[in-house]
């Protein structure tokens, strides 16, 4: 289970990350030495043991149904690199 | 005596005193950040003006006979990625170029409720990303004891500052050991807290389960009565614990006497510099003297902390870091040919590679196929770790291990291999995955005159006793008092 | 079907229903969760997604997922959890969606329907809750953009899986009329398609009839009507039908309903192939729900509407037309009931609620719980129409009184001289100057025109200002033409 170049690009175009050829070449032997090295984990044992996502024991936290004040829209909207007529405007989204 | 030597806790009671002015104070921080930082290079931005403007009317309300909060009038620096409303919050990145957050986060709410002076934004690892403060896009902060060595990181600016006097405190996070590494490779204090004691509302997130805010300053007090103000419940964050930590500071000084304290031989292992491994016994000796009783521990799991770590903290990664995509805020690649395009070049100019790699690396153990060899079998290693603290913890009450397994390094020594850099972290991701809280203290210094920290970890929330020891020990050394050389003045031009 | 083809496969139908929920807030910030906001202003920093929020769970949002699972005879997980389902598009501000995936609110429930006149119960694979995305707005011309609007971004939806169980168009239609029902019954949702409150995608596949395997499974994105989704779901059966008539393969592949040209395309946008790298969301924790909130809802839970139906047909003698209608809306059934428990007779409540009483409240645009008119009232104005105290003309007349001015009965009754005329002397009276003044007519009826009787009857009626007791004029008229 070795990673190679098309799964580092399948990985990147996932991820939406351009690489130029150099650093496929180089994320691929960084992510084969990196996925080799974790695979250490292979060696122990977890039949039976419950994964932690959590460290905390927390459980059904909750907000009241209750309307809080929303931002004012110019300062939304001066944040976004291009906006118009209240949206955020990216290129052509084709559906 | 130089003011800047004034600790946190000092400065405010000299402040109470009116033995100095939040002016005073404040302004000889500033002309000590003048002076150093464009060697340092812990800041990435300064509010002079206004936080002198804050400070005159600390000392106007002082006057005035107001009753201040518990940090009235003294400056606190704070890590790029902790949002303050109308400043810029950057994680070191150029993804962010341009973002200034609407809002305050919790941490720096806190802050300002008690008093602080928020005096810049310290440097940091792109994203917190990284144990050196190298993968800054801001430029590298240098360790003040020796400035061609890295600070550790992620946050390095936070310790650097803390420990070269520009500052009494600063905020850092810690994710893998963002806070203790960089704070026992800088001679400060660090303080990890217990995950969801502090509120990670307005941290921009690295590893959402492991990612905490805590102190970094110049005494156990000072991180005390830190965590006093910045802790506690906060309902804007569904992984905030209750409760709220109280009497920290007054509990300092009950001693150790009879305090059990566990040494886990993994963490002695090969890897450990050999001056390190020596500080770091000669310490635990040292509270043996002061009463404590000294018990072997074992921490069989540790071995893999590190793997762990690095396919946990990458996925949720990978998924926090979707956001920066050009859309909404921050940079966007010029001239977008359609969406696609907008998205994959705007995430290639705008983030670095160790956070590329490590989007990479996320991504790949979440996909199809590979999430329950990688991912799943991750969370569960990390069940059986917080097993390991659990069993151990049931022998002693701290646990003490080196921070770090070397001093500072040479700036770019490991910048070529990430898994020679992720290894670094090998002593802070335990207590990480965890979720347990864990400090940083001085405890030594190698022939090469540079910093050796003392880790301590303790059970979830008990940062009482975890204060309590470090405190003890610190009392009875005089480590922390140590100041690194002024250096010479920069080459360069300033920040 | 036109399509002989079609005859010899049978479509299996499964739709994945999207309902948004109707609180205050946002699901997961404290941002309204209401409509019709100029855009980007129900906005914040946590349905933005910007650097540094968290969501934190709306307790009504969880709790309407609860409810709604169980009133779909789901059961509800012991533990559930949020996860993230990581995707890019700009109308997600995180590059995830907060979903769940494993482990459900709620799963194994049915909803029983009607179609073609037969009951079935159709299964329910899960309902889950999860964060609405933004709205995308394109601009036309080369030159323009997409617009995005948050707006929308963190509004509560639920999603509701059937199982793939539904055998064509109009079952697939029964079923989303019937879900529809039942989510308005519990007050969770509008449920309003053309507001986008309620939206539904189909996964339809098509089999050899009496085959066992499935065939090969396609989306059917964007239909956005009852209408819609029948004509999308018929035009794609009989597509597939003719597809594998013809020897060609079905293609797995997500297709959009086109309204106007009355077909199904595929979808342009480059499929990645889907990843969507689900995992537990960190920045929330896991819901248990209590066993006591679980009981609360369960006891809270209204009738069924269906089973309701029934009722009102068995118990109240109500022909099925009249009973479908009643119970169309929880509202409207509670207030039949409320004036049938007030004393009124139950056909005669029936029909003044089904014409007057919902013409009246869609002309004011009002809900019946707004109406001035008290379930007492209609009782009242039953029982004098009953009584032979006011004709079944001037109860309308009373009816649109009382619904104006919120008035009783016998009140408007009295004050407007709309009682019932029934004392004979006077009606013989006026009866006589009637006849008199249209002696054609009389002598019309007499010679077997029959229809001469009703000119009569009508001027008798407006020379009494339809007070007249109709029964009695008609009896009076006969002896007197007889
Ligand atoms: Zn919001």
């Amino acid at each position: 289970m070795t990673i190679g170049r098309d799964e580092v690009e399948h990985v990147a175009r996932l991820a939406r990350l351009r690489l130029t050829d150099e650093e496929r070449e180089r994320f691929t032997a960084q992510l084969a030495a990196i996925l080799d090295y974790v695979r250490k984990l292979n060696e122990i044992d977890t039949a039976g043991v419950e994964p932690t996502a959590h460290v905390l024991p927390l459980r059904n936290v909750t907000r009241p149904d209750e309307v809080r004040p929303s931002l004012e829209r110019e300062g939304v909207l001066r944040l976004a690199p291009r906006a118009d007529d209240g949206f955020i405007m990216v290129p052509r989204v084709i559906e | 005596m130089d003011p800047t030597d004034l600790t946190l806790h000092e400065a405010a009671e000299a402040m109470r005193g009116g033995g100095i002015s939040s002016r005073e104070y404040t302004a000889a921080c500033l002309e000590r950040v003048r002076r150093v930082d464009p060697v340092f290079g812990a800041f990435v931005e300064v509010y002079g003006e206004e936080a002198l403007e804050a400070a005159v009317a600390a000392d106007r309300r002082r006057a005035a006979g107001e009753p201040g909060g518990a940090l009235a009038g003294v400056p606190v620096a704070v890590k790029d990625n902790i949002c303050a409303a109308g400043r810029r919050a950057g994680c070191a990145s150029k993804i962010l170029d341009g973002f200034v957050a609407p809002y305050d986060a919790t941490a720096v709410e806190r802050l300002r409720a008690a008093g602080a002076i928020i005096l810049g934004r310290t440097n940091m690892d792109e994203f917190a990303m990284g144990s050196s403060t190298e993968t800054s896009s801001r430029g590298v902060t240098r360790n003040p004891w020796d400035p061609e060595r890295v600070p550790g990181g992620s946050s390095g600016g936070s310790a650097a500052a803390v420990a070269a006097r520009e500052v009494p405190a600063a905020l850092g996070t810690d994710t893998g050991g963002s806070i203790r590494q960089p704070a026992a490779l800088c001679g400060v204090a660090g303080l990890k807290p217990t995950y969801g004691r502090v509120s990670r509302f307005g941290l921009v997130a690295f590893a959402s389960s492991l990612d905490q805010i805590g102190p970094i300053a110049r005494s156990v007090r000072d991180l005390a009565l830190l965590l006093e103000v910045i802790g506690g419940h906060d309902g804007r964050d569904s992984t905030s614990a209750e409760g709220s930590p109280r009497g920290l500071a007054g509990g300092l000084d009950r001693g150790i006497e009879g305090l059990r304290v566990g040494v886990p031989e993994e963490f002695f292992a090969a890897g450990v510099d050999g001056e390190v491994r020596a500080s770091v016994e000669a310490s635990v000796g040292r509270m043996r003297d002061l009463g404590a009783a000294v018990v072997g521990v074992r921490l069989p799991h540790t071995p893999y902390a590190v793997a762990t770590y690095y396919i946990v903290a990458t996925a949720e990664a990978s998924s926090n870091l979707a956001r920066y995509d050009g859309v909404q805020y921050g940079l966007r690649a010029a001239d977008p040919r359609d969406l696609p395009d907008l998205y994959e070049r705007t995430r290639a100019e705008g983030l670095g590679p160790e956070v590329k790699r490590r989007i990479m690396l996320g991504t790949y153990v979440l996909s199809a196929g590979y999430h329950d060899a990688y991912y799943l079998k991750a969370l569960k290693v990390r069940t059986l770790m917080r097993r390991d603290f659990e069993e151990a913890f049931g022998r002693c009450d701290v646990i003490a291990t080196p921070t770090a397994p070397t001093a500072a390094f040479a700036l770019g020594e490991k910048t070529a291999d990430p898994l020679t850099m992720y290894l670094s972290d090998i002593c802070t991701i335990s207590a990480s995955l965890a979720g347990i809280p864990a400090i940083s203290v001085p405890c030594g210094f190698t022939a090469a005159g540079l910093p050796v920290g003392l880790q301590l970890m303790a059970r979830p929330f008990e940062e009482g006793t975890l204060l309590r020891a470090a405190h003890a020990y610190e009392q009875a050394t005089d480590w922390h008092r140590r100041r690194p050389p002024d250096p010479a003045p920069a080459r360069g031009g300033g920040v | 079907m036109s399509d002989p083809s079609a005859a010899a496969y049978e479509a299996v139908i499964g739709l994945e229903v999207h309902v948004h929920l109707k609180t205050r807030s946002k699901v997961f910030c404290g941002c309204p969760a209401s409509f019709g906001a100029p855009p980007n202003t129900n906005v914040c920093p946590v349905c933005l997604g910007l650097p540094g929020s968290l969501p934190v769970l709306n307790e009504a949002a969880l709790r309407s997922a609860l409810l709604a699972g169980l009133m779909l005879g789901c059961r509800i997980a012991p533990f559930s959890k949020f996860d993230r389902k990581n995707y890019f598009y700009p109308d997600l501000p995180k590059n995830y969606q907060i979903s769940q995936y494993d482990l459900p609110l709620c799963a194994g429930g049915g909803l029983e329907i009607e179609a073609d006149g037969r009951r079935r119960r159709i299964g329910i694979t899960r309902v889950h809750l999860e964060e609405d995305a933004g709205r995308l707005v394109h601009t036309e011309g080369g030159a323009g953009g997409s617009g995005v609007d948050f707006n929308r971004t963190g509004v509560p939806l639920l999603e509701i899986v059937s199982e793939p169980e539904l055998r064509g168009p109009e079952e697939a239609v029964a079923y989303l009329k019937e879900l529809r029902r039942t989510l308005r019954y519990i007050g969770v949702s509008d449920c309003d398609m053309e507001k986008g409150s309620l939206r539904c995608d189909a996964n339809v596949s098509i089999r050899p009839r009496g085959a066992a395997a499935l065939g090969v499974k396609v989306e059917v994105k964007n239909m956005n009507s009852f209408r819609a989704v029948g004509k999308a779901l018929a035009h794609e059966i009989e597509r597939q039908a003719r597809a594998l008539a013809e020897g060609e393969r079905i293609a797995r592949e997500t297709r959009l309903w086109e309204a106007e040209a009355g077909v199904t395309r595929p979808m342009r946008g480059k499929e990645e192939a889907h990843d969507y790298r689900y995992f537990p969301d960190p920045d929330l924790v896991p819901v248990v729900p209590a066993a006591a909130l679980v009981e609360e809802l369960r006891a809270s839970l209204p009738e069924p509407p269906l089973r309701r139906r029934d009722r009102f047909a068995d118990r109240y003698g109500l022909p099925a037309y009249d009973a479908e209608v009643l119970t169309a809306e929880r509202e409207t059934a509670d207030y039949f009931e409320a004036c049938v428990a007030a004393g009124a007779e139950p056909k005669a409540a029936s029909n003044l609620i089904m014409g007057e009483m919902l013409r009246l409240l869609k002309e004011a645009g009002i809900p019946i719980r707004e109406a001035k008119v008290a379930p007492a009232g209609i009782a009242e104005l039953t029982r004098l129409v009953a009584a032979g105290e006011v004709s079944g003309t001037a109860a309308k007349e009373v009816f649109a009184e009382m619904f104006a001015a919120g008035r009783g009965a016998e009140e408007i009754v009295r004050a407007r001289g709309l009682a019932q005329l029934s004392d004979e002397g006077e009606l013989e009276r006026v009866v006589g100057e009637v006849l008199r003044a249209n002696p054609q007519s009389a002598a019309d009826y007499r010679a077997g025109k029959a229809k001469a009787l009703g000119f009569i009857v009508g001027r008798v009626m407006k020379a009494t200002k339809g007070r007249a007791n109709p029964g009695l004029v008609n009896k009076i008229l006969k002896k007197a033409l007889g």
